[in-house]
């Protein structure tokens, strides 16, 4: 018995293992076509993380709203609902947590730093709660409106701070720093990297997602509907309420990410014309991660690797960073496919023990 | 101003930002009706841009002077037809997620295009501008109607006119011919169309692969006509904005080709707006969020119920009812 | 001799299970043959190799005497084998005339020419006296309808071989008597007809010959007129069968569920429920006996606060229930062994620990302070697993991996184990071999006999014959009689289940 668990879960560990590793084999194959050598450009990346600090710190730095992002995707998966809309939740926690920060600037640090965190949650919860709300009620489908809600965050945003809290360089002013998760402490022994203390935040977000959905009876309920809301509701749960409450935990998350960059990276937010990106990372990194609190952050390690060592690459073996994204993209279709790839790895094991 | 000439602003606009959200979502179309959903326009328009500025480019320069863009506008079809065979071998055969399966393929269109971009143009970020674009004109004899002529067929391009008629040839395909037929039956009931012996899965195929084609076409057309250059941020949504006009468009050609024009008509009026007396006093941010807000208050039904088709999404597995 | 269809040796393996072992069917020109088996038996798979949807892994298939391979519907449909499937497989949004035309549409200049299409779809129903009207959406007509356009599919494509898939589950008795004439008149044109069925009835008033089977294994091939039904029972179950009797004596207490002038929408506003009364009591079993599709799902949903009420009362214990919450109704003293136990049931995924938790997980001793006490869960699982004899190797299996019967066994101690006032079991043993019928009819009338009330929906009468301690006949949303069992047999309560009051003073 203990022997069957134990094959099973190899069997789930192997997917995204052998995606990255596919995925990667993909990447060396297009930099040899193309006349790169791919030993130089991932060397330089494994070399850069791991052996300078200020890389170090900065792929650190780069998975705090990357992990966030990824839970934010994961729990929203774990209660059956696909939340695409991580991207505007993040932008609205984003700008929340500055406004905050700047509008109440005076209060103490105390107050300030953990009113401004919440701040970004809460703005997240609530672009989470509309489209819950509006499947819930209305049965609209979770995907089309989290796509149209990154939108109207999009515009909503860059208008906000166009007129209300402008600052020369198309940006916010920047956060008091009595509001600032920056630490020279940090930067100091990463070379000068931005690494700030909001790691702390994705620890506790880390367990927090892991204690919600196999401790408590809500997160019982909540993997229940995801699994199955017929029977969820035939044994008289509410089903609507536990997807509004899914997606609104989801958002928070998503919210803490953006608070993670207005109060950590950037100390302000710009206007921005396109998406961060992050949020549509964080569904790569939930898939990579399997959809667990501890998966997604090893897949956020890796991805925010990748895109930190990426700028190492481009300059020591000049290839250019999109070839990062294409990886990205790559190891999402290996993950996907795993019904191909299980089957793969079937039939080669069945090849292997007739030998 | 006079109304007249408000219109003689807005109209023509209107057609010009439509037509791209016009092709792109009659794609949307195809591929949804055969029950596979694609995220993934978005992609599709951008690998259409790329092509087309880069075909573009390279017939200007071998001499193919007005009729570059026109041919370009045709190699990013089969750019775009080729690269949705992604989608459709790992959301088809592979059974992937099919919203997955497009959120991959963004990325994949983003990063691989902006990759060869610099690799063809040494490094830079863009490529350069295209100097033959299709033209805003104004069209012979028609444009010389009374009222009507300056409003409809002044300052227009071909584009947009053939997307209109397209949307009608799209509507007649999918309801009037044995093709459409089987198309539809696969998206609503796969495991009746394979009882009677249609292939679900070549069906799905050429419905992801029209997609293709007609995203590409989308792409294409946006960067011939309005941005003449591809850069990170060309298509910047305008996927996404066929994806909400196809919803909104309750996945009907006609209601698809309806939902561009409208959504066209917003972001004309945010762009246009300052130069018409009282909408310049409207913040912008309503008109561009307009199209979002209101594909989901069409959602929610009060204007009546969208339906997708019933098997929108859902993998076919062979046996399994 | 040639036979119009012979399978001979088909071996199918499925992941776990043979489902066809060496099963071998002759069927002769112009005959009704049935093919006979318990659920589960494998006579669809048999038909699925037959239309192509399944290739065998051993044996093989001759039509009309030559030697067929069948790679798909398109190879049976070529052959002229046509299946007319349990589960319609209509589009509900075409129309009667499209979704017989599909696939094999007639054209003008490479268009759909659907002026033709209507005018071949009304020549063939009156042809074989289908009546169907062409231009209707599938969505709009009778279950009746759907299964003449079913038909008319087959013979659109010029099908002589037809398999029929267990057609009579959805009819009434009424419905059941029209399409035994109208297979007759098909055999009479000239075609074959395989008729796949668990019914006996049907098979002694439609067929010629008889091909059984029993857990994938073939039985005996007999002529109709040589067998009687006993000897076919028995060769479908292949022992004596230890019927459960609910032999306790019925001592009905006081009224446990009481439904007054009760009204249901159902999802395209119609009245499915009208002014519904029914009163059960605790320490009896009552069985609702009717057609499918005329309210019964909407009565327990409705009682179980999953459907809207419209108008009346329903009342659990004497505590009105009307439109509350399904969770509060639970705790008035519901207990429900849902339809369709995969879907509504269980959650697949979730291991058998949680699942035998699925309404009680929040409450103590299960959960303190909204915190899952796991330990506690583990231990009752492992006690219902052994109570109930749920085979399986954990109480962290996954529910999904456990077989029909067990799955049905995880329900069954989940509710009986909480105690309920009230009972719903709904068709609680579809789709169940004999031992796990038996087990859970036990169970039923073990709750009867602790003094609860058991409501027991089933389309077998023969189950609601034997278990019920009165028979309610439930008639287009109304319970038109009820009846002592053991004052009437199936030729009553089929006529009641038409519609026809007994005196037959009612059409």
């Amino acid at each position: 018995m203990i022997g069957f668990l134990k094959k099973i879960n190899w069997m789930t560990l192997l997917i995204p293992i052998v995606s990255v590793i596919l995925g990667l084999l993909c990447g060396a194959v297009i930099m040899l076509i193309i006349g790169y050598n791919p030993l130089l450009a991932y060397q330089s990346i494994v070399e850069s993380i791991f052996l300078q600090p200020y890389y170090g710190g900065e792929t650190i730095r780069a998975m705090i709203p990357l992990v966030l992002a990824g839970l934010a995707v994961a729990f929203a998966f774990r209660t059956g609902l696909f939340n695409i809309g991580v991207e505007g939740q993040l932008m609205v926690g984003w700008l929340a947590s500055v406004a905050c920060a700047i509008i109440f600037g005076h209060l103490p640090r105390v107050l300030l730093l953990p009113m401004s965190i919440i701040a970004g949650g809460a703005a997240g919860a609530l672009w989470g709660y509309i489209p819950g709300l509006l499947k819930a009620k209305f049965k609209v489908h979770e995907v089309i409106s989290t796509i149209m809600m990154n939108y109207i965050a999009l515009y909503t945003t860059a208008y906000i701070i166009k007129n209300f809290l402008y600052h020369e360089g198309e940006r916010t002013p920047t956060i008091p720093a009595s509001a600032s998760l920056a630490s020279n402490f940090l930067a100091n022994l990463t070379q000068g990297s931005r690494l700030h203390w909001g790691f702390i935040v994705v620890i506790i977000a880390v367990i927090a997602m892991w204690y919600i959905l196999w401790k408590t009876t809500k997160g019982y309920e909540l993997r229940a509907v995801g699994f199955s809301p017929d029977a969820s509701k035939y044994a008289g749960m509410n089903v609507s309420r536990n997807i509004v409450l899914s997606l609104t935990i989801s958002g928070i998350f998503a919210g803490l990410g953006g608070a993670m960059e207005g109060l950590g990276t950037y100390q302000y937010m710009t206007i921005n014309s396109a998406f961060t990106g992050i949020g549509f990372n964080g569904i790569a990194v939930a898939l990579l991660g399997l959809n667990s609190p501890i998966g997604v952050v090893f897949a956020g390690a890796l991805f925010a690797g990748l895109q930190t060592g990426g700028l190492t690459m481009q300059s020591v073996a000049g290839v250019p960073v999109e070839l990062i994204q294409i990886i990205i993209a790559l190891i999402i279709f290996f993950v996907g496919s795993s019904y191909v790839i299980k089957w793969a790895i079937e039939r080669l094991s069945r090849k292997g023990h007739k030998k | 101003m006079s109304i007249f000439e408000v219109l003689t602003i807005i109209i023509p606009s209107t057609l010009l930002t439509a037509a791209p959200l016009i092709f792109t979502s009659l794609g949307g179309v195809f591929s949804e009706r055969s029950g596979v959903v694609n995220i993934g326009l978005e992609g599709l328009m951008s690998v259409g841009a790329f092509t087309a500025a880069i075909s573009t480019l390279a017939l200007e320069h071998s001499g193919f002077g007005d009729a570059s863009p026109w041919i370009a506008i045709l190699i990013a079809a089969i750019a775009g037809g080729l690269f949705s065979l992604i989608h459709a071998v790992v959301s088809i055969s592979f059974r992937a997620d099919q919203t997955v399966s497009g959120v991959a393929l963004n990325f994949l269109a983003a990063g691989l295009t902006i990759f060869l971009v610099k690799m063809i143009y040494e490094g830079k970020g863009q490529t350069p501008y295209i100097t033959h674009n299709i033209d805003k004109i104004s069209i012979p004899g028609l444009s010389k109607i009374p009222f009507i002529g300056p409003i409809f067929f002044q300052q227009v391009t071909y584009t947009s006119y053939l997307a209109i008629l397209v949307s009608v040839l799209v509507w007649f395909i999918i309801f009037k011919t044995p093709f459409g037929l089987r198309l539809r039956s696969v998206g609503e009931h796969p495991a009746a169309a394979d009882t009677l012996g249609i292939n679900v899965s070549r069906m799905r195929y050429i419905g992801v692969a029209l997609s293709g084609v007609f995203g590409g076409i989308g792409g294409a057309v946006y960067l011939v006509t309005i941005t003449s250059n591809y850069s990170v941020s060309t298509i910047a949504g305008q996927g996404f904005l066929a994806l909400a006009a196809l919803v909104f468009g309750k996945w009907h050609p006609i209601g698809a080709m309806g939902a561009s024009l409208f959504f066209g008509f917003a972001q004309a009026l945010s762009i246009t707006s300052q130069q018409i007396p009282y909408l310049d006093r409207l913040p912008s941010v309503i008109m561009l969020t307009a199209p979002y807000v209101l594909t989901l208050i069409v959602l929610t039904g009060f204007v009546g119920r969208a339906e997708a088709p019933k098997a929108d999404g859902v993998p076919y597995i062979k046996g399994q009812r | 001799m040639s036979y119009a269809i012979e399978m001979r040796h088909i071996r199918k393996e499925f992941p776990g299970i043979v489902a066809n072992d060496d099963i071998t069917l002759q069927v002769e020109e112009g005959e009704i043959h049935a093919l006979f088996g318990e659920n589960g038996a494998g006579k669809s798979t048999l038909m699925n190799v037959l239309f192509g949807l399944y290739q065998p892994d051993q044996g093989e298939i001759y039509v009309h005497g030559k030697k067929a391979v069948i790679h798909d519907p398109n190879d049976a449909t070529r052959l002229g084998i046509g299946m007319v499937h349990q589960h319609f497989m209509l589009i509900d949004k075409f129309t009667v005339a499209e979704n017989i035309v599909l696939g094999k549409e007639p054209k003008k200049h490479g268009l759909l020419d659907m002026a033709k299409a209507v005018k071949i779809v009304k020549e063939l129903s009156e042809k074989y006296g289908l009546d169907v009207d062409p231009n209707q959406k599938v969505e709009d007509i009778t279950v009746g309808m759907q299964q003449r356009v079913e038909i008319l599919k087959t013979l659109y494509r010029g099908s002589d071989i037809l398999i029929f898939d267990e057609p009579t589950a959805v009819l009434t008795p009424l419905e059941i008597q029209e399409l035994i004439v109208i297979m007759k008149r098909l055999v009479k044109e000239g075609k074959s007809i395989i008729l796949i069925t668990h019914k006996l009835k049907e098979i002694f008033e439609a067929c010629d010959r008889c091909t059984v089977i029993r857990r994938g294994k073939n039985i005996d091939s007999v002529a109709i007129s040589d067998t009687n039904p006993s000897e076919l029972a028995s060769m479908m179950v292949g022992r004596k069968v230890n019927v459960q009797v609910n032999d306790a004596p019925y001592e009905p207490k006081e009224k446990v569920l009481e439904v007054d002038h009760l009204t249901v929408l159902d999802s395209r506003k119609v009245n499915v429920i009208k002014e519904l009364n029914l009163t059960v009591h605790g320490g009896e079993i009552l069985g609702i006996a009717g057609v499918d599709g005329n309210g019964q799902t909407e009565l327990i949903e409705a009682i179980a606060g999953l459907r809207k009420v419209k108008n009346g009362r329903i009342k659990i214990n004497g505590q009105d229930v009307t439109n509350q919450k399904t969770r509060k109704i639970i705790e008035a003293g519901l207990g429900y062994i849902p339809e369709d136990r995969q879907k509504h049931g269980l959650v697949l995924d979730f291991s058998i620990g949680e699942n035998m938790v699925l309404q009680t997980y929040y409450k103590k001793p299960y959960a303190q302070l909204g915190i899952l006490q796991n330990k506690v869960i583990t231990k009752k699982a492992k006690q219902l697993i052994q109570e109930f004899d749920v085979r399986t190797p954990s109480e962290k299996t996954l529910a999904r991996s456990l077989s029909g019967g067990n799955q049905q066994k995880v329900i069954v101690a989940r509710e009986v184990d909480r105690s309920p006032e009230l009972l719903i079991a709904a068709q609680p043993t579809r789709g169940l071999d004999i031992g796990a019928i038996e087990f859970i009819h036990g169970k039923l009338i073990d709750e009867k006999k602790k003094g609860k009330a058991v409501l027991l929906v089933s389309f077998e009468l023969d189950e609601i014959l034997r278990l019920s301690d009165r028979i309610a006949v439930i008639y287009e949303g109304n319970i038109i009689d009820i009846v002592n069992p053991k004052e009437t047999d199936e030729n009553e309560l089929g006529l009641l289940m038409a519609g026809r009051k007994k005196g037959g003073n009612q059409a």
